[in-house]
């Protein structure tokens, strides 16, 4: 009963907002268990909107419908369409690689190649022909690590491997990465779940400063972080959507009892 | 509830008992990894030591040095205009070789027997590299020829001291040298009797401690007396004692028997009889005569890696064996791991998890653990029978040796693949990387270095492989270096196989030096390995 009434309000409020990512009656199978339950939500442009619930909800499965990053699960299977700009990413007119350049993603862990920080960042613009020159790439590479707030600490030592930063830099440098490619939506899967707590205020900084440009999605545990980085929260169990809005409402006037016991730490 | 123990003390009697037992079986657990390791390193070092002694037989080689006038119309039968037919003149060189050892040893041309037993000093096969090299400079006719002729392998150990156990005496001064005759009638012989201040009490004394060793080892037991002066050698005759049985009848063997008279002879005895040896005492008594004259010289025998395969261990090399396992293993590089890294590349990377996967996965595990020589049948029936590739070549041992070593590149390349994290994957994925930019930008590159290893270890094995040769024909002979993978050929490893069921005792030295040469080739493989692993590991 409850997530009927859930789905109306998410299909309310999408008349409100700005929609970037349009996602309508999400189910997530691994095998034959099913993750995500029927779930649907509209995610605005140029904000960032958190995803939260306790561990094993799907919050990083959903995510992962959003960039089709769960084509890589031989398992995974997904009904229900995520529609960005009118198109709906899961149909057939849509290639995964043409659709992770637009929709980016920094991993829970810092993950970047074992090369250096420029081919780091240089390496997404080659493979989608972004630079005609190779000052382009120059300037994509600067910009980015500029974007990223990264490039005042590596601008002197591009050539070295970007496995030789910091935790926190790598982090950056992954984000660096993504929007090398010019992205519009950014999915953050728990990106400072490795970091310290100095590297983690750095990169919600940053999140603060790309929502002017991006449309980001972040998963996150700290419940503390989505109050910090977004503007809409969406709570996560057992694989449903429970509740999604504001993020101010969601932590001061939580509709479901559920999302009021998960925040005020009385589960999850 | 029951109550949960309290805290041990830590001067509880039970406990620190039971803490004693743990310790001695930690104790006694190194000491079994310490005995263990002790015991490889020791059969290890057996090995090379054992290996490495007999090879070092094989390291120098004794050459004859003549200095031979190279007489137009017996070098070049077809003039100078020639030159192939100088170089395949091995019978007008060798007469050269045997002209001037007749010269050196006039005594020797008495019966044909005994030139026979002359030129047994040097094999007809040593003058190839000096016809070749007449060939190529013809302006040298007529010229004296320096040439060091590898000597005798058989003559080469006894100098080396493998022959037999040997015991040399300095004898006290000869007074007199008396030409007898022995016998009676025709059978009559002329026979040198010496006369010695001492009567030989040293020599007769060391003959009877070696007859009573003798005497104990068999009625084929048996030794042979050298009296040598400089050049001039004589052997003691057995049996022959005189009509006393006291006197000591000596045959000359070569130089001037009088010259012993006043001299001081070394006596040896060579603790092994005549017919028990491949050497005569006459071939013996020559090679020192040629050694006292300064005509043998020592030297590093290069030829063992610079000749081809020879019937005649002296002049045998391990070049062409060399050449063929190089030219084996391209075809098998060719074969293995291209097809290796490419079929593990599609196995891990984008082959779907089923059943089918399953079973060829199985299946390549089998097929790691087929014994070689199954794999030599299959080259046999398959790629000379079916296709009808030359027999005995490369091509077809690479071909065999490359199935061979596929599965250990396939599981190698697997294990390098499903070694980089999948982290990176992703991280490719995510940007936008498709899947095959995905496997050749990242994970390739990352797990080179350990598909490298994987593959030059499987090589080395490959290298070291003998079964599947044999039944491929690659055991033959192979005179030549070859010059393609599709000529006949032989590799390393059979080679050290042939040479060690070679009859004569040069093969021993010979056989173990090849062996040497095998380990060169696999440390140096194992050793490019590990650099690769080391330089080229990265972290993430």
């Amino acid at each position: 009963m409850a997530d009927t009434t859930t789905s109306t309000v998410a299909l309310e409020e999408t008349k409100a907002i700005d929609t970037k990512v349009d996602c309508r009656n999400i189910n997530v199978f691994y095998g034959a268990k099913q993750a995500i339950f029927d779930v649907s939500m509209a995610i605005p442009s140029r904000s960032v909107t958190a995803f939260i619930g306790p561990s094993g909800c799907g919050k990083s499965t959903f995510l992962r419908c959003i960039n089709r990053m769960n084509d890589t699960i031989e398992s995974a299977r997904v009904e229900g369409e995520v529609i960005i700009d009118g198109e709906d990413v899961n149909s057939a007119a849509v290639d995964p690689v043409l659709l992770r350049s637009r929709v980016g993603m920094v991993f829970q862990k810092p993950n970047p190649f074992p090369k250096t920080i420029y081919d780091n960042i240089a390496y997404g613009p080659r493979i989608h022909g972004l630079a005609r020159s190779r000052d382009d790439l120059d300037e994509i590479v600067q910009n980015s690590l500029m974007r990223a707030g990264l490039w005042e600490e590596v601008k002197e030592r591009l050539a070295e491997p970007g496995t030789g930063l910091s935790g926190g830099q790598q982090q950056r440098l992954c984000i660096a990465r993504a929007i090398a490619v010019s992205p519009e939506v950014i999915l953050m899967d728990e990106p400072c779940s490795a970091l310290d707590p100095i590297a983690t205020a750095k990169i919600e900084e940053l999140i603060d400063e790309l929502r002017e440009r991006f449309c980001i999605v972040i998963v996150t545990h700290s419940m503390q972080q989505a109050a910090r980085v977004s503007q809409r929260t969406a709570f996560f169990h057992l694989g449903k959507l429970v509740e999604v809005g504001d993020t101010e409402h969601i932590f001061t006037n939580p509709t479901d009892n559920r999302t009021q016991d998960y925040i005020t730490g009385r589960f999850g | 509830m029951p109550e949960l123990p309290g805290p041990l003390s830590f001067d509880d009697p039970e406990a620190l008992a039971r803490l004693k037992k743990r310790h001695a079986a930690e104790r006694r657990f190194k000491f079994y990894g310490r005995l263990a390791i002790s015991f490889a390193l020791l059969f290890l070092g057996l090995l090379v030591v054992s290996i490495g002694s007999q090879a070092v037989a094989a390291f120098s080689h004794n050459k004859v040095v003549f200095h031979l006038p190279l007489e137009a119309d017996l070098v070049a039968p077809n003039g100078p205009g020639d030159p192939a037919a100088v170089a395949e003149n091995i019978s007008g060189f060798y007469q050269l070789v045997r002209e001037d050892l007749l010269a050196t040893f006039p005594e020797a041309g008495e019966t044909a027997a005994r030139t026979r037993e002359l030129n047994g000093l040097v094999t007809r096969l040593a003058v190839i590299p000096m016809a070749r090299e007449t060939s190529e400079h013809l302006d040298r006719l007529g010229e004296t020829y320096r040439y060091r002729a590898p000597l005798s392998d058989d003559l080469d150990l006894y100098l080396k001291g493998k022959v037999a156990p040997e015991i040399d005496l300095r004898l006290d001064e000869i007074t007199r040298v008396v030409r007898v005759r022995v016998g009676e009638g025709v059978e009559a012989v002329e026979r040198l009797r010496l006369e010695s201040a001492s009567d030989f009490s040293v020599l007769r004394e060391a003959m009877q401690r070696a007859d009573t060793a003798m005497a104990e080892a068999g009625p084929d037991a048996g030794y042979s007396i050298l009296l040598q002066h400089g050049a001039n050698l004589v052997r003691l005759v057995p049996g022959e004692t005189g009509e006393t049985g006291e006197t000591l009848f000596f045959e000359p063997l070569t130089g001037i028997p009088a010259n012993l008279a006043g001299a001081r002879p070394t006596a040896r005895l060579i603790l092994l009889p005549e017919s028990a040896r491949n050497v005569t005492d006459r071939q013996v008594a020559w090679t020192l005569a040629l050694a006292e004259q300064g005509r043998i010289r020592s030297g590093l025998n290069w030829s063992l890696l610079t000749n081809a395969d020879s019937t005649y261990p002296e002049i045998a090399g391990v070049l062409a064996a060399i050449v063929g396992s190089l030219f084996t293993m391209l075809v098998t590089s060719m074969i293995a791991i291209p097809i290796g890294v490419f079929a593990a590349l599609y196995l891990e990377e984008y082959a779907p998890k089923n059943r089918v996967t399953d079973f060829i996965e199985v299946n390549i595990n089998n097929l790691a653990a087929v014994p070689s020589i199954v794999f030599g049948l299959l080259g046999a029936a398959v790629f000379l029978n079916l296709l009808a590739l030359p027999r005995s070549a490369p091509l077809v041992g690479g071909l065999v040796l490359g199935l061979l070593t596929l599965p250990t590149v396939i599981i190698a390349s697997r294990a390098a693949l499903r070694a980089v994290p999948p982290s990176i994957r992703s991280a490719a994925l995510g940007l936008g990387a498709s899947k095959t930019q995905t496997v050749f930008h990242h994970v390739l590159p990352l797990a080179a270095p350990g598909i490298m290893t994987g593959a030059i270890i499987g090589m080395a094995r490959a290298l070291g492989e003998t079964a599947p040769l044999l039944l491929i024909g690659m055991v033959a002979f192979v005179a030549e270096v070859p010059s393609g993978p599709t000529d006949e050929a032989t590799a390393l490893p059979v080679l050290i196989y042939k040479w060690s069921t070679g009859a004569e005792r040069a093969w021993e030295p010979n056989t173990a030096a090849a062996i040497l040469v095998l380990l060169t080739f696999m440390v140096v493989m194992n050793a490019i390995a590990v650099f690769l692993r080391r330089r080229f590991e990265r972290r993430w």
